[in-house]
């Protein structure tokens, strides 16, 4: 009778073992990265936001990169994007393959002609959504100065519900510094996008507070 | 109506009219006063009785429970020294089957090592030969004066070489005589040896078991106490009790802080098997398992104590039959022993996955990936360290036990001390009610000292006003009795 409980026991612990929870709080993050003009030249602050986030992100996760270029609603643009396995050894192993990916874009990335941050920030929300992690981001890596080709189309509300949109790096051009509101009417246009399209805007410019990207 | 339009109630002035509200209420008081008085005296004197009845009922309590404790106490006293005197009958007995069933045989090794010494000693007790009688006369003759005859001197010299002859002899038997008897007595001393020898073990035997009965004595001496519901005995069983009970208690902080290392060493690389981030009410998965394991390893430990006889928490396995309990002890060692080993892997693990994450944030900070020396050592350690606590974890079994014994006792000591708290804080509730409840009606005649001291007057005046009216009644019935007038 003794050993049935035993084994009773035992039996119960291995189904606990074996039970896979739902896994909570799991987070998505889309990094979107300017390739147009001189802003290739600030692609290592990119690298480093991007090693920040393979640091912080875990087992569950989900990162992709995107580049930025002419038109950026396709799949062809993403850097890399992986869901990082519940294993912490092969969730590790992912990391070292998403940072090679990374590192050779860094060091073969070609300047676009043209900017095309509404179609990335779509196909970014496409994404994120696929995913169904609870905390989405798209980090959009970008001066923000859109320069679509001649007929493409990107006057609409973007669907951005429950999606954290952070602008990081937003440079200074050279027109701004001649108007000030330039830069500020575009920060402005991009915030009320991003909250038309049931987001939250935010943006970080100072990369040395990278620690609290995430909980933004 | 707010209070300030009742204040204001009977004039626009306020201090008239808190003076009005002030007569009225004296007034209304002066009118209550000896029901008011009677009241506060009633409700005074039922919390006093209710609190009192509370506390006697609380005393009552509190005497039966440390009746009940002490008897808790005995009962748990009278098993221990019961399986310590059997305990020691047990030992008396292995002593007695084992050294003193010897006896005969020793015995009869005694006897026949004392008679090999006597016929050594016998043997030894030899007289040397004694020289030839004739040799004396011999002697004499060839100390004769030789004068000048050659034959008679060749005679005597003859003579003399005789005599010298025989002494060597003589010598030569007397040494070899000593020699003989010299090794017979060398013979004697194994024999001495190993009757020493055996009369020591003897003397061991008989010590021990003396000592033994000593103690066993001591025991039934206390058992007889405890029997008689002594006292002394009692306290001295609660303070081992009290004593046990920190000890145990002690030992098991210890083992928790095993446990939590233990759970240190495997709960990361548990989430290798049930993943990272899984969760279950809350908690992680791989968190859960890994204090599961634990558990699980406390709990064969607990078995093992168990089929051992160690411990005597389990009645239904301390029953089983020897065969039952052999087999649990097998298979409980066994599964303690996979999950020491699994905890040992795991232990591993854990040092491989911190050694992938330390390169992986090594490469993310763009630093080149180092190579420490004896980087082995510490991994050995936490795997030695895996193996090791479970079966470390498995023994706490014993101060549990102590500890769950020794707090029936505690728990007892600490109600009795709690109840015994409420009936003297009921006491003292209740006198302190029956004293508010005087200084209640002495305030409320404070309140209304006005209206008392009129009536004082009014009493006074009139009883001054009776005396004297006593007194005329008194002086006219003297007129009338004795016809004097003062």
């Amino acid at each position: 009778m003794k050993t049935f409980h035993l084994v009773t026991t035992l039996l119960l612990c291995s189904t606990l073992i074996a039970c896979d929870g739902k896994a909570p709080k799991s987070r998505a993050v889309y990094m979107l990265i300017d390739t147009s003009g001189t802003y290739t030249r600030e692609l290592d602050k990119a690298q480093k936001i991007g090693n920040y986030l393979l640091g912080s992100l875990n087992s569950g996760d989900s990162l992709a990169m995107a580049r930025i270029d002419s038109g950026s609603f396709s799949e062809k643009d993403i850097i890399s994007k992986v869901t990082f396995d519940m294993r912490p050894s092969m969730a590790t192993t992912q990391k070292h393959q998403f940072k090679r990916q990374l590192d050779n874009f860094v060091s073969s990335a070609k300047p676009s002609a043209h900017t095309d941050i509404s179609g990335a920030v779509l196909q970014a929300s496409e994404f994120l959504n696929e995913t169904q992690a609870q905390t989405k981001y798209i980090l959009i890596f970008s001066d923000l100065e859109e320069d679509l080709v001649r007929g493409h189309i990107r006057d609409f509300t973007m669907p951005l519900v429950q999606i954290k949109v952070v602008a990081l790096n937003v440079t200074k051009l050279r027109s701004d510094n001649i108007d000030p509101r330039d830069y500020l009417n575009r920060l402005d246009d991009w915030e009320k996008r991003v909250y038309e399209g049931g987001g939250l805007w935010k943006v970080v410019n100072d990369l040395d507070r990278l620690d609290k990207l995430l909980d933004s | 109506m707010s209070i300030s339009e009742i204040i204001m109630l009977w004039s626009d002035n306020r201090g008239l009219s808190l003076l009005i509200w002030t007569i009225l209420l004296v007034t209304a008081m002066y009118l209550a006063r000896s029901s008011a008085h009677l009241s506060i005296g009633a409700v005074a004197r039922s919390l006093r009785a209710a609190l009192r009845m509370t506390a006697s009922s609380l005393i009552a309590l509190e005497q039966r429970m440390v009746k009940r404790n002490k008897q808790v106490i005995l009962q748990a006293g009278q098993e221990s020294a019961e399986r310590t005197i059997e305990r020691e009958f047990q030992r008396v007995n292995t002593i007695v089957e084992r050294d003193l069933s010897g006896y005969p045989a020793a015995q009869r090794t005694i006897t026949d090592l004392i008679n090999k010494i006597e016929t050594d000693y016998q043997a030894s007790n030899e007289t040397p030969p004694s020289p030839p009688e004739w040799l004396e006369a011999v002697d004499t003759i060839s100390r004769i004066e030789k004068g000048g005859d050659s034959t008679v001197s060749q005679v005597l010299q003859s003579i003399q070489e005789t005599i010298e002859s025989a002494h060597e002899e003589t010598v030569k038997a007397y040494r070899k005589s000593s020699l003989e008897r010299l090794q017979v007595l060398k013979k004697m001393l194994p024999s001495w040896r190993g009757l020493s020898q055996t009369v020591s073990s003897m003397s061991t035997a008989v010590t021990d078991l003396s000592e033994r009965t000593a103690f066993i004595d001591k025991q039934m001496e206390k058992y007889e106490r405890m029997r008689r519901n002594d006292d002394q005995i009692a306290r001295m069983l609660t303070s081992s009790s009290l004593t046990q009970f920190f000890v145990a208690g002690l030992v098991m902080v210890i083992a928790m802080f095993g446990g939590l290392i233990n759970y240190q060493l495997i709960a990361l690389p548990m989430s290798e098997m049930v993943g990272g981030v899984s969760e279950i009410g809350g908690w992680r998965t791989a968190d859960i398992a890994a204090m599961v394991i634990i558990m699980v390893e406390v709990a064969m430990g607990l078995f093992l104590l168990e089929s051992l006889r160690i411990t005597h928490l389990f009645p239904v396995i301390s029953s089983m039959d020897d065969k039952m309990r052999k087999r649990m002890v097998i298979v409980t060692l066994t599964i303690l022993t996979i999950l020491a080993s699994v905890e040992a892997s795991l232990a591993y693990m854990r040092d491989l996955l911190a050694l992938d994450r330390e390169a992986l944030a090594q490469s993310l900070a763009g630093v080149a990936a180092s190579n420490v020396e004896f980087r082995w050592i510490p991994s050995i350690g936490q795997m030695v360290m895996g193996f090791i606590l479970p079966f470390a974890l498995a023994f706490v079994a014993i101060p549990l036990e102590s500890f769950i014994h020794a707090s029936r006792t505690v728990i007892g000591l600490a109600g009795a001390s709690v109840v015994r708290m409420l009936a003297y804080a009921a006491k003292m509730t209740g006198q302190m009610m029956y004293q508010a409840g005087r200084i209640m009606i002495h305030t409320y005649d404070m309140a209304i000292f006005l209206p008392l001291s009129v009536e004082q007057l009014v009493r006074n005046s009139k009883a001054a006003r009776d005396s004297d009216d006593v007194d005329e009644i008194i002086l006219k019935t003297d007129e009338t009795v004795g016809g004097i007038k003062p």
